[in-house]
């Protein structure tokens, strides 16, 4: 029997607002215990939330970025279930009319593009960390801390059209790629502000009814949702496979062992008794706020594949290299805008940039190096006036010093020597200098060059034009 | 019988309350001529009425994406049963 | 006559004329609650160290000339559903028997900005559910007109110390009745704002869709009075209606001529004691005499209003509730384990009646059962709006009574059921979220009848008038009850 897997996600991302969804308590992450809390998000007897404008933009704007309707009523809804992180013991969130509705995102897996439906998107609330003492299983207590209660969240469900763990993280993928394009969310998975939860089920091949599923949680890296669902893969094939069924449960992945645990014994029967919630009036989006929201939604990832390819002539690789992030496309953008080479300009920030960028730990917008500078910098070498090699040099010192790349030149002295006669001197000088070389080259050693040329580079402190450098030496040494 | 023991049982442990099993006796008593009552609402034909959650017609009630201070550490613990090191501290928690 | 005796308006003009300081009255205040409060208990916390240095406060004002608020340095209680920073707020629950608020609620900060003088938290029923204060964790309090009748509730508290003169105005708050009814019971004027009037930033929620807060005072004056200092709308309360707060005492006019009146004929049915429904009546032909137009008018899902409260406000309570588990604050049962917890310290803590709406209220939103009883509440609740709406474009106000029966005795009312239908003309104007008041008059065997004036949304001023039209055409407000001797 050959099975079809289906996967649908759940994903929880963290809204960047500056305050919380229903208080004014910074969302800042890393605070010491309990002290981004107040009345409000402490749910602290006779309390009142009020919601966060930017919240219910950036739903919104995460809404449309995802092909999504967004509905003109909207409401807000309490989820009641008791846990220690939630201290009301109800979360607030959007049950039957959330934000957004009917969406989709486009994959690419083995070169092929697929569209994934999106169900839903709504706004919800932040629960508290706990931490154990021990491991949760052994420990005597837990400790508390609220900080995160009421960090706005929005909550993406997509439809069960992925078929596969590859799929799944190429969703995964293109999701944060989005949210970080449309800038609601810095979506780092390690902080916690990106979160997945999957439901997996197979099914025989050419049918149509869904099989029972297994809800997976615990994901907590791109690569733990691939390993995870792998893994589920290989046990539900098993289980059917030995004529066993599914059982709809929460498992949990085990990073460590690699496999999925059931918590079905540790399971509650949750009913969420889900109401509108009293303490919120409706949300209704002016459709004229809508498009203007629509309107000022940047170029998104697909498009600006798609223009850099077709405009700027990079190739699929480069393009998809230079999109992974907004900020590198947009200082792509800026680069190219302010003159410099497309295909220059890429492969200097694939290259030395992205280079730096990673060894002092900085991100894109924190590089020292602006756009306009690297502009010059590329223009500098078209130009001729230093070489490629010159310039990783002068790009150092731009770093380092904040410079232009005119200034670091004229400072060191830098301008590439593109005078023949200057080169010629030089080159004269190499000869007359080596002459084993001259000798092994004229015997027929073609490699024998590679030595004069390095000493003119040496000699001329690597300022002479390389090409000019080859092509005069094998002038001068032809007429020996 | 519009409630019955297994019931009320079922609607205790969602409300985390617990009970002696006189008390489940009586509760379950007082609730169900309580249901009997309200039961006279099946009587009214409501197809159609929409239900009132919010009396007042308010829509769109929201505040500017501002921080305001929070309160002090101590000041949120004050009231804590039992805190340690600026967590409030609980009894050992099941996952769930 | 006893400084304790007068209304708030009066002692207003003495403290302006300097002919009492803010000082003497709050003693004269607490020399009161001495001779009375072990019959009467209004009080779960006295803040008199406080009140003083208030009082000590104003006095200074006074001398250095300044103008004083109307307010200033009048002791007034609160309902202990209603958080005050650093004070004790217990909701008259034993789950909260140590909770003290790191905040003020808004109104409380209101009150302070006229320079209001806290006499106390008073007593009530456990988180404000209940109709006659029996419900209290703690204790019950008594009505200062019969020591062995209910002062009413659930603002039983509040009422009495009015009443018995331990404050010269109160506080509470109104859900199915608990301001309008109590004030019945004690001969006080009870005011029930609009829903969204008055901000419930700080007011302990029961019913988040029913709560509202509003004045227990003497008369009608210092009702008006009270209402300005804490009306208004909250940039932290979503509900708040944003609207401007007329100058209520603007209303304190003696003219009822052409105003029209409805008389729902539901509230006037077998459930009504004779002598109340008479006194009603006698209610209704002086204001008659005076000018105003009466009609019968029909509210005919008024018998379905009960019930559908019955469910809506048990289940938003059931949430609302949900967080006193003794993780953040009041009392903590020990316990093995998260859960046990949970279930030592809430079976502790809460009191029958909680218990009994908690579960009611799950009940009613539980899967399966949603659409047979909650959301079919939301539905009746439509179609009572809609019964006010229709009759309020024929008349400007409705009069009913405000309470079925007079104060009943203490422990008379055992069954949870009997208890609730003591709420059947309250209830009706919590679920239209409409302004409601209630005033004295006229007594039965020696007790308080209050008659409850209805008004359109955002109208308190329309009721307020025709409440003092008709208190000034009678003596009601200056009767007092009568409690030992001082």
């Amino acid at each position: 029997m050959n099975y079809e897997t289906v996967i649908g996600l759940e994903v929880h991302s963290e809204l960047k607002t500056k305050s919380k969804i229903f208080c004014g308590c910074s969302t800042k992450f890393g605070s010491d215990q309990n002290t981004n809390v107040c009345p409000v998000c402490l749910g602290l007897p006779g309390v009142l939330p009020v919601i966060n404008e930017k919240v219910v933009e950036f739903a919104v704007r995460a809404g449309l970025a995802l092909n999504c309707k967004i509905l003109p009523f909207s409401k807000f809804d309490r989820k009641n279930y008791y846990y220690p992180d939630l201290p009301k013991n109800y979360q607030t969130s959007q049950y039957d009319l959330p934000i957004a509705v009917d969406g989709y995102l486009d994959i690419e897996v083995n070169g092929e593009t697929k569209r994934i439906g999106i169900t839903r998107v709504h706004m919800e609330e932040d629960a508290g960390k706990l931490v154990h003492s021990g491991t949760i299983n052994n420990s005597e207590y837990a400790l508390v801390d609220y900080n995160r209660t009421g960090v706005p969240l929005i909550e993406i469900v997509s439809e069960p059209d992925l078929r596969s763990p590859e799929e799944a993280k190429a969703y995964l993928e293109k999701m944060k790629s989005i949210l970080q394009y449309i800038d609601v969310s810095d979506c780092k998975m390690e902080e916690g502000s990106l979160r997945c939860d999957a439901n997996i089920s197979l099914r025989p091949v050419g049918t149509e009814t869904l099989g029972t599923k297994a809800e997976l949680k615990n994901l907590n890296s791109f690569r733990a949702v691939q390993r995870g669902l792998e893994y589920e893969v290989e046990r539900q094939t098993e289980v059917l496979g030995d004529g066993g069924h599914i059982i709809q449960e929460t498992r949990s992945w085990d990073e460590g062992k690699g496999v999925t645990l059931s918590m079905r014994n540790k399971e509650q029967a949750h009913d969420y008794r889900y109401f509108p919630e009293p303490e919120l009036v409706p949300i209704v989006v002016d459709p004229a706020k809508v498009e203007s929201i629509r309107a000022n939604l940047p170029e998104m990832p697909d498009a600006r594949k798609v223009r850099l390819m077709a405009d700027h002539g990079l190739s699929a690789y480069d393009a998809e290299t230079i999109i992974a992030s907004r900020a590198m496309a947009d200082y792509y953008d800026a680069t190219v805008k302010a003159g410099a080479d497309a295909k220059t300009a890429a492969n200097w920030l694939m290259g030395e940039v992205s280079k730096h960028l990673n060894a002092a730990n900085k991100a894109v917008e924190e590089c020292p190096v602006t756009p306009p500078q690297l502009a010059s910098l590329v223009g500098l070498i078209a130009k001729g006036t230093i070489s490629g090699k010159i310039a990783k040099t002068v790009f150092e010192g731009m770093w380092d010093s904040g410079k232009d790349a005119e200034a670091i030149v004229k400072e060191q002295g830098l301008v590439q020597i593109s005078d023949e006669g200057a080169i010629v001197a030089i080159v004269d000088g190499a000869i007359a200098a080596n002459p084993q070389s001259v000798a092994d080259f004229k015997a027929g050693k073609e490699k024998a060059i590679g030595f004069l040329v390095g000493q003119v580079m040496k000699q001329s402190k690597g300022r002479a034009n390389p090409e000019l450098v080859n092509k005069l030496l094998k002038e001068r040494l032809a007429l020996l | 019988m519009k409630i019955n023991r297994q019931d009320v049982e079922n609607v205790a442990l969602l409300s985390r309350l617990e009970m002696t099993a006189e008390e489940l006796e009586a509760y379950s008593g007082q609730l169900n001529a309580i249901l009997e009552y309200v039961d006279v609402l099946n009587k009214l034909d409501t197809t159609g009425i929409e239900p009132t959650a919010h009396v007042l017609q308010l829509k769109n009630v929201m505040r500017p994406d501002e921080v305001k201070p929070s309160l002090p550490q101590e000041l949120a613990l004050s009231n804590a049963p039992e805190a340690e090191d600026g967590y409030f501290k609980v009894p050992k928690v099941m996952e769930g | 006559m006893e400084l304790f005796k007068h209304t708030v308006h009066a002692l207003h003009g003495m403290l302006v004329k300097k002919d009492i300081s803010a000082v003497e009255l709050a003693k004269s205040v607490f020399a009161r609650t001495d001779a009375v409060e072990p019959q009467i208990r209004s009080y779960i916390t006295e803040t008199r160290e406080q009140a003083l240095a208030q009082a000590v406060a104003v006095d200074a004002k006074i001398t250095r000339g300044e103008a004083i608020a109307p307010l200033a340095g009048i002791p007034g209680a609160l309902k202990d559903n209603i958080c005050t920073k650093g004070i004790k707020t217990t909701c008259a629950s034993k789950i909260l028997a140590n909770f003290v608020p790191p905040y003020n609620a808004t109104v409380v900060d209101k009150l302070a900005a006229q320079d209001a003088v806290l006499t106390g938290k008073a007593n009530c029923d456990e988180f404000a559910m209940g109709g006659s204060t029996e419900n209290s964790g703690f204790f019950v309090t008594h009505n200062p007109w019969d020591t062995e009748r209910v002062p009413g509730g659930s603002s039983g508290g509040s009422a009495s110390s009015v009443a018995a003169g331990q404050a010269i105005w109160a506080l509470g708050s109104d859900t199915g009745g608990s301001i309008r009814q109590p004030a019945a019971y004690c001969g006080n004027v009870g005011l029930k704002p609009t829903y969204g009037r008055v901000s419930r930033y700080g007011l302990v929620a029961y019913a988040s869709s029913l709560d509202q807060l509003g004045p227990i005072t003497r008369d009608v004056t210092d009702s008006a009075l009270v209402l300005n200092a804490i009306a208004g709308y909250d940039a932290k309360d979503s509900t708040s209606i944003n609207a401007e707060t007329p100058d209520y005492t603007k209303a304190l006019v003696q003219d009822v001529k052409g105003l029209k009146i409805g008389l729902p004929k539901e509230y006037f049915g077998a459930g009504i004691q004779p002598e109340v429904a008479a006194a009603i009546k006698r209610a209704i032909d002086q204001l008659t005499a005076m000018g105003a137009e009466v009609k019968e008018v029909s509210l005919p899902h008024t018998e379905y209003a009960l019930p559908a409260y019955y469910l809506i406000a048990p289940a938003e309570a059931s949430s609302n509730l949900a967080r006193y588990d003794g993780v953040g604050f009041g009392h903590r049962a020990p316990g093995n384990d998260i859960i046990e917890m949970y279930k030592k310290t809430r079976s502790e803590g809460f009191g029958p009646e909680v218990k009994r709406r908690i579960m009611l209220g799950t009940y009613a939103l539980s899967s399966g059962y949603y659409d047979a009883y909650y959301l079919k509440a939301l539905q009746v609740r439509t179609l009572v709006k809609q019964d006010f709406d229709k009759v309020f474009a024929e008349v400007d106000i409705l009069i009913t009574p405000t309470a079925p029966t007079t104060a009943f005795k203490i422990g008379e009312l055992s069954d949870p059921l009997a208890m609730y239908l003591q709420d059947i003309c309250t209830i009706p104007i919590n679920l239209a979220g409409l302004p409601g008041i209630s005033i004295p008059c006229g007594f039965v065997a020696g007790l308080p009848v209050g008659m409850q004036i209805i008004g359109k949304p955002l109208a308190e001023a329309t009721i307020i008038q025709a409440a003092y039209a008709f208190e000034q055409a009678n003596d009601y407000h200056t009767r007092f009850a009568p409690l030992g001797e001082v």
